[in-house]
């Protein structure tokens, strides 16, 4: 067997949302190549788990319950899943890009020697042929990503070395229930037999972990800022406006880096992917890493002094200005002809 | 307490703030040698954690690790002129097309010819590739712990490290036992800057290759002066098998590389007057975007 797998995070005993939009992404996956979705959940108090699981088309999960693997820790995590690879030996298998998976793929990854491709902003299947080795290689993953800081985007493959590996960041893939009754087999795993002593030689001392509290990922309408916006006195224009329309605010990682906004804010390749109705992009060139956190939006109005920016040409409406002058201004239209 | 023993890896990159036409190669592999070449940043935050260790325990000795072309050696010299002891780098043809695991294989076997050693330090990701694969690996490699998204190091004996992590969305502070591999993460405090009299101690600072380049004139101020030296490493100096280097060990293969070009589709152009914005602004509320 040589099925698509997905490690679900746990997060207070919730699996987190980009672990469901991998399960959704690897359903997708396994109809093409003709094999079955299988999820790995590690924590304890687990019972019950397979709830939240079964309805995205798992066909089998393994679970790893037990009080020492709740908070993540690197070691024990990285030990039951190479095991567990070694042998389930997987075809494809898929982590959130989080500072979770981010941690663990690596390290499975230079266990196994396969090869891993991080912060994927598409997966698709696909052929290829080796001129050289003239070898064809049918229904291999290609994992597609920006690099180069974004000026490229490259197309990955693992021809050889399985499992092929990929990292995706939260909200890049579409989150879809396949069927609410949908029932898998569960595999309940004898941890003693994944994990050592050894494992447990890192502790933890303390842990403060902050609930979500921005909601930039469900707003319908994002005000963006970048570099251009100039000072993070100008920010507070952003936040006037979509205090007025009702939106949410967010910036560039170029914005991010100049401390005019906080990181949880930053949409992007590296940040958070966003589809709103309509993306207020104010001072944003709009590097393609930056583009690809925002790109799907259904509107897009850019405000920018260079009339030549990238993103303009991705926009539904281009103002040639400055923020400081344009956003006072729809503001105040706003609140005279909205009734 | 004993002597600390810190390998900091760093990493040249090119500043891809400022990548021009010319630097793809036709293999779509990167032509470095055309851009700009930059200490990578987050290297520069692992660094500073690394000389703060230093300047609380004097006898440390804090030795810069770098894999890439001649010109990396740059790296290693920047590294002495904030403090760093001194530096190797690890260069030869046969790590060309190397992806992150085999890159980390040849450090890994670069590291354990340095060793004993307490801390592995690197930054969390190199912005050419942004994997933040490398660190994990090279951990994985060695048979020891990783402490991932470091913000500080809090406290370091030669038995464990205490450190802080920054995560999406908080923070964690974990113990440690050395010998272990830490990446630190850009919320770290920024790196100090070149200290002047290390400036002129390491002005000179050469790789054997770079020597064979200079005048006779400073032959006699290389034998005085040991310290001067940067060592190289090559493949087989780490005692490397070449099937785990370069391409042939790689598992990564990239099959396709797209410049990007972007599509212009109809835009409304407006200048910022006001008769443009109420205009844009009454067409968002009739067709319900807004309001």
């Amino acid at each position: 067997m040589s099925n698509v797998f997905v490690y679900c995070e746990i997060d207070e005993g919730q699996v987190v949302d980009v672990s469901l939009e991998l399960l959704t992404k690897g359903k997708k996956l396994v109809k093409e190549i003709d094999s079955k979705l299988e999820a790995v959940v590690i924590g304890s108090d687990l019972q019950n788990i397979e709830k939240q699981v079964f309805p995205f088309g798992v066909d089998v999960l393994h679970v790893a319950d037990e009080k020492r693997l709740y908070p993540y820790q690197t070691l024990p995590h990285a030990s039951i899943l190479t095991k567990l690879f070694e042998e389930q030996k997987p075809q494809i298998v898929l982590f959130g890009a989080t500072s979770i998976g981010r941690d663990i793929a690596p390290r499975i990854a230079s266990a196994l020697r396969c090869g891993l491709t991080a912060d994927c902003t598409s997966l698709v299947i696909g052929d290829h042929f080796d001129k050289k080795a003239n070898k064809e290689y049918k229904g291999l993953l290609y994992q597609i990503r920006p690099a180069f800081g974004g000026n490229i985007i490259a197309t990955i493959i693992n021809p050889e070395m399985h499992p092929q590996m990929a990292t995706v960041r939260e909200g890049v893939m579409k989150k879809e229930i396949h069927d609410a009754k949908y029932k898998g087999k569960i595999n309940k795993l004898d941890v003693e037999k994944y994990v050592n002593k050894e494992n447990f030689v890192v502790k933890i001392i303390e842990r403060h972990i902050e609930a979500k509290k921005i909601n930039i990922k469900g707003a319908q309408i994002i005000v963006a800022g970048g570099y251009g916006v100039g000072s993070a006195e100008n920010f507070k224009l952003l936040y006037e406006l979509a205090d007025v329309i009702g939106g949410e605010v967010g910036g560039s990682r170029a914005a991010v880096d100049a401390n005019y906004i906080e990181h949880e804010r930053q949409i992007g390749q590296t940040g958070i992917t966003v589809r709103p109705k309509l993306y207020i992009a104010c001072g944003i060139s709009g590097a393609v890493q930056h583009r690809a956190g925002m790109d799907e939006s259904a509107m897009i109005i850019s405000i920018n002094t260079d009339p030549i920016a990238p993103i303009n040409a991705i926009a539904d409406y281009v103002i040639e200005g400055d923020v400081a002058h344009v956003i006072p201004k729809m503001i105040k239209y706003y609140k005279k002809n909205s009734k | 307490m004993k002597n600390l023993k810190i390998i900091v890896l760093a990493k040249q990159v090119p500043d891809t703030r400022n990548v021009g036409k010319d630097a793809m190669k036709a293999d779509g592999t990167v032509n470095r040698a055309v851009l700009p070449a930059i200490f990578n940043p987050e290297d520069l935050n692992a660094l500073e954690q690394a000389l703060r260790i230093k300047d609380k325990y004097s006898n440390t000795t804090v030795t810069v690790l770098t894999m890439g072309p001649g010109r990396a050696a740059e790296i290693i010299r920047e590294g002495l002129y904030r403090g760093a002891n001194n530096g190797y780098l690890l260069t030869d043809r046969k790590f060309a097309g190397s992806d992150t695991l085999a890159t980390s294989y040849a450090l890994a076997l670069a590291i354990k010819k340095l060793a004993p050693f307490d801390i592995i330090i690197s930054g969390r990701q190199a912005i050419d590739g942004d994997t933040a694969q490398v660190g994990p690996q090279t951990a994985e490699k060695l048979g020891i712990p990783q402490v991932t998204y470091a913000e500080e190091i809090m406290e370091v004996n030669d038995k464990e490290v205490i450190v802080k992590r920054r995560l999406e969305r908080g923070i964690e502070i974990v113990k440690a036992p050395s010998p272990v591999v830490i990446t630190v993460h850009s919320s770290a405090p920024a790196c100090r800057s070149r200290n002047a009299k290390y400036l002129m101690k390491y002005k000179h600072a050469s790789t054997v290759t770079e020597k064979q380049d200079t005048t006779t004139d400073y032959e006699q101020l290389y034998q005085n002066r040991p310290y001067l030296d940067i060592e190289e490493l090559s493949v087989n100096d780490i005692g490397a098998d070449i099937e785990w280097l370069g391409l042939s060990g790689s598992p990564t293969k990239v099959k396709a590389i797209e410049n990007v070009v972007l599509q212009a589709k109809d835009a409304k152009m407006l200048t910022g007057s006001n008769s443009d914005i109420e205009g844009m602004m009454k067409e968002l509320i009739e067709n319900h975007t807004i309001g």
